[in-house]
């Protein structure tokens, strides 16, 4: 503005930007980082009134101490034998995402995002789930569909659109749809999924079913309209959904103080929409699995909605187009106050006596073979990058249960010109 | 048969439908005890429950978004968006979501949503009360747009929309819900009960998507139309005396592309009429198309009759509106040639 707008005896105002502590190159200090001790969060009857529990939103739900014991109210006493499938789910999952991640960069396919750092907050919650409890997954929830033990073979073949992806080439890679696993084929586009589940929820509540829903977004998206249209309808009906939040700091480039983590929790989001939220240590397996149970049964005991945020770090880049080294410290991961998930997972299993490294070793040479097995299987079904594996008429298919007469003259039209090309 | 209101041709349909099939649900805002500000949906939560008709948050992203996740548990949802005006929150979940599930997911989900939306002018409604953004809508792949002329039409295309497996867009011309308007506005309006379109079979009757309506039979001038511009363009011709053939479209999306190439065929003139602006209005596909089939029939540069590239106007609503006057000129321009 020009001096002359100016008003000398106001002051001047000043527009506030965020600004993440540490950019490329700064060291890394998270001494002044409070993490709540394990066990310090009360646990509420799933049937509480939301109102009484409000100040969940800003404490941090852990079960697993500095010492790997479970502790606290929240430690859902889960048997060796389902802790040990949940530490090798996301063993699996870890071995996964490093091998398509290589595919990627070998050029055999266009495109992956690993989860890496974030494993228990897809994992916990898939074992806390039914089966067929409709999950409204984002991009990063791999872990969803590895946990409901859904082959990895198709998996990749959706990565590589090969012969072998039943969605026939169309969706970028890692956006999956898995109907039998109840899961919902993923976007691309923000919190869309966001008022679907929702919609499902309500859908099963009307129908007096027992299902439930489950939706899944990042932090940054939490600013998207579809979000907050989603828990006004989740609290307006009751819905049995449980909306999740993963925090992993960071939404490309831009850290969580763009979506508004300078003012408050995410969890926080719940007050204003009078439903319960929850706020959970997301690298604690055990504590993601525990709020997810508890948010279930409310849920299923038609006490409502429950916004869940999951308190993680995205130890990774966005995806393999990202950089991550051109706008955070590279210390941040690895001073992570919270941990990785896996170690610390695996840390209670052998503080209890059910696990040892010896174990460890050889469940991650399993699961590092199951993977590159289930690759050569998908590989032979070819690549992206080895050529077109898809008929060109699947193009047109699918665009309307029946084709209409304009898409089966561009369709001939296409077919006249490649032959008339000669190709 | 029953003599109804466009209103009451819509409600039929929804009330029809219902009863039919339990998983068809209704949804919108003041849709519920109300009966929708319309009219439309009147009634029928008193006779389908709670649970099937309610009235929604004000939210259109999330009206559909909650719709796209209804279909994924099998139902199929009629969410009603109050006014088309209002539609634009809703563009994502219809335009990214509804209609590329079954593409994208290679028909494992798929979105049998119909969106009822009243649209168009001619009702003082200002610039957020008047708008036909159909052409947004066609140019979506996985769309199927339709726009009915009249009770009975209202009722077998609603029907049919519906049951159909593909998200449909359903615009309701409002300023024709209690009777055909010819673009005389200082005129009183006449009843829908003076017409024989409004004798409605009161069970189950579908009209096929994609079938256009031959009105009227011409053979100077195809003129092309649909919703409250079929009255116009009728009034147009009574009026003026030209013979014209005259295309009740019905279907925007999939089109009939017969019927229009039969007709301009035949004779060798083309006028488009629409409501909405002209600019990537559907109005410029309907002209590409007549160009692309019936080039060699055309014996005059095809027309296009339609609301100015402004938004909708307040006080100047009938220098908007493409009424009679504008359409004669044209009718005379396509006919000098």
């Amino acid at each position: 503005m020009s001096d002359e707008s100016a008003r000398p005896n106001l002051r001047a105002l000043s527009l506030h930007v965020p600004e993440p502590k540490f950019r490329p190159g700064d060291a890394v200090d998270f001494s002044d980082f409070a993490i709540p001790p394990a066990g310090s969060v009360a646990r509420p009857d799933t049937a509480v009134d939301a109102g009484e529990i409000k100040d969940h939103v800003y404490g941090l739900i852990r079960v697993l101490d500095e010492e790997g014991r479970a502790v606290g109210p929240w430690d859902p006493k889960l048997a060796p034998e389902r802790l040990i499938r949940m530490l090798r789910h996301m063993a699996l999952t870890r071995a996964f995402d490093d091998r398509m991640y290589r595919a990627q960069r070998q050029g055999k396919t266009s495109f992956y995002m690993k989860c890496t750092g974030e494993e228990a907050t897809s994992i916990g919650a898939a074992h806390a789930l039914d089966r067929d409890d409709m999950c409204f997954p984002s991009y990063r929830q791999q872990g969803l569909l590895i946990a409901r033990d859904w082959p990895i073979v198709d998996m990749m073949c959706q990565i590589y659109s090969n012969r072998g992806d039943r969605l026939k080439g169309r969706q970028l890679p890692i956006m999956y749809s898995a109907k039998e696993a109840s899961f919902f084929t993923i976007s691309g586009n923000l919190t869309t999924q966001y008022p679907q589940a929702v919609g499902f929820a309500m859908a099963s509540a009307a129908a007096g079913d027992t299902r439930i829903a489950a939706a899944w977004c990042g932090e940054g998206s939490t600013a998207e309209g579809d979000f907050h249209s989603a828990m006004t309808f989740a609290s307006v009906y009751r819905a049995p959904v449980i909306l999740n939040v993963i925090n992993n700091q960071w939404a490309i480039s831009s850290y969580s103080g763009f979506a508004g983590a300078e003012a408050t929790t995410f969890a926080a989001r719940a007050v204003g929409y009078g439903m319960a939220g929850l706020r959970v240590d997301g690298n604690d397996a055990l504590a993601v699995y525990a709020a997810t149970e508890w948010a279930a049964e409310r849920a299923r005991g038609n006490h409502g909605p429950t916004l869940i945020e999951h308190f993680t770090y995205r130890a990774e880049g966005h995806s393999t187009s990202d950089d991550p080294t051109k706008y955070r410290s590279a210390e941040e991961g690895v001073k992570w106050p919270l941990g990785d998930p896996i170690a610390r997972l695996k840390g209670h299993l052998i503080a209890i006596g059910a696990w040892d490294e010896d174990r460890h070793a050889a469940m991650d040479r399993e699961v590092a073979e199951e993977v590159r097995a289930a690759q050569k299987q998908a590989e032979k079904l070819g690549l992206l990058s080895d050529g077109l594996k898809q008929p060109f008429d699947s193009m047109f298919e699918d665009v309307f249960e029946e084709m209409p007469w304009h898409l089966r003259e561009q369709m001939a039209q296409m077919k006249a010109e490649r032959e008339a090309a000669g190709l | 048969m029953t003599s109804m209101t466009m209103i009451q041709a819509i409600n039929s349909a929804l009330d029809v439908a219902m009863g039919a099939d339990p998983k068809i649900v209704v949804m919108g805002e003041d849709v519920g005890y109300f009966g929708g500000v319309f009219k439309a949906t009147e009634g029928l939560q008193k006779r389908h429950g709670k649970t099937r008709v309610f009235d929604t948050p004000i939210t259109e992203c999330g009206i559909i978004g909650v719709a796209v996740g209804m279909c994924a548990y099998g139902l199929r949802p009629v969410p009603e968006i109050q006014f088309a005006d209002y539609i634009y929150p809703a563009l994502d979940q219809i335009v990214s979501e509804a209609a590329r599930l079954r593409y994208r997911s290679a028909g494992e989900f798929i979105a049998p949503i119909t969106v009822r939306s009243p649209f168009g002018g001619g009702i003082f409604g200002g610039q957020t009360h008047s708008q036909s953004p159909e052409g947004i809508f066609t140019h979506v792949a996985g769309l199927k747009t339709v726009v009915p002329s009249n009770p009975h039409d209202a009722k077998g295309l609603l029907i049919a929309a519906i049951e159909d497996n593909d998200p449909v867009i359903f615009f309701e011309p409002k300023r024709i819900y209690n009777g055909p308007f010819d673009g005389h506005y200082d005129r009183p309006v006449q009843p829908w009960s003076k017409f024989a379109e409004s004798e409605v079979p009161e069970g189950h009757y579908t009209i096929p998507l994609g079938k256009a309506k031959l009105v009227r039979e011409g053979g100077d001038v195809t003129i092309l139309a649909y919703g409250t511009m079929v009255h116009v363009a009728a009034g147009v011709i009574a009026e003026t005396g030209i013979d014209a053939e005259l295309i009740d479209l019905r279907t925007l999306v999939p089109l009939d592309i017969e019927a229009i190439t039969s007709s301009v065929r035949k004779t060798g003139r083309c006028v488009i009429v629409h409501e909405a602006t002209k600019t990537s209005g559907f109005g410029a596909e309907l002209s590409a198309l007549v160009q692309e089939h019936c080039f060699h029939s055309l014996e005059a540069p095809v027309e296009r009759v339609t609301g100015w590239d402004t938004p909708y106007p307040h006080s100047l609503e009938w220098a908007y509106f493409p009424g009679p006057v504008r359409l004669g000129e044209a009718l005379k321009r396509v006919m000098r040639d």
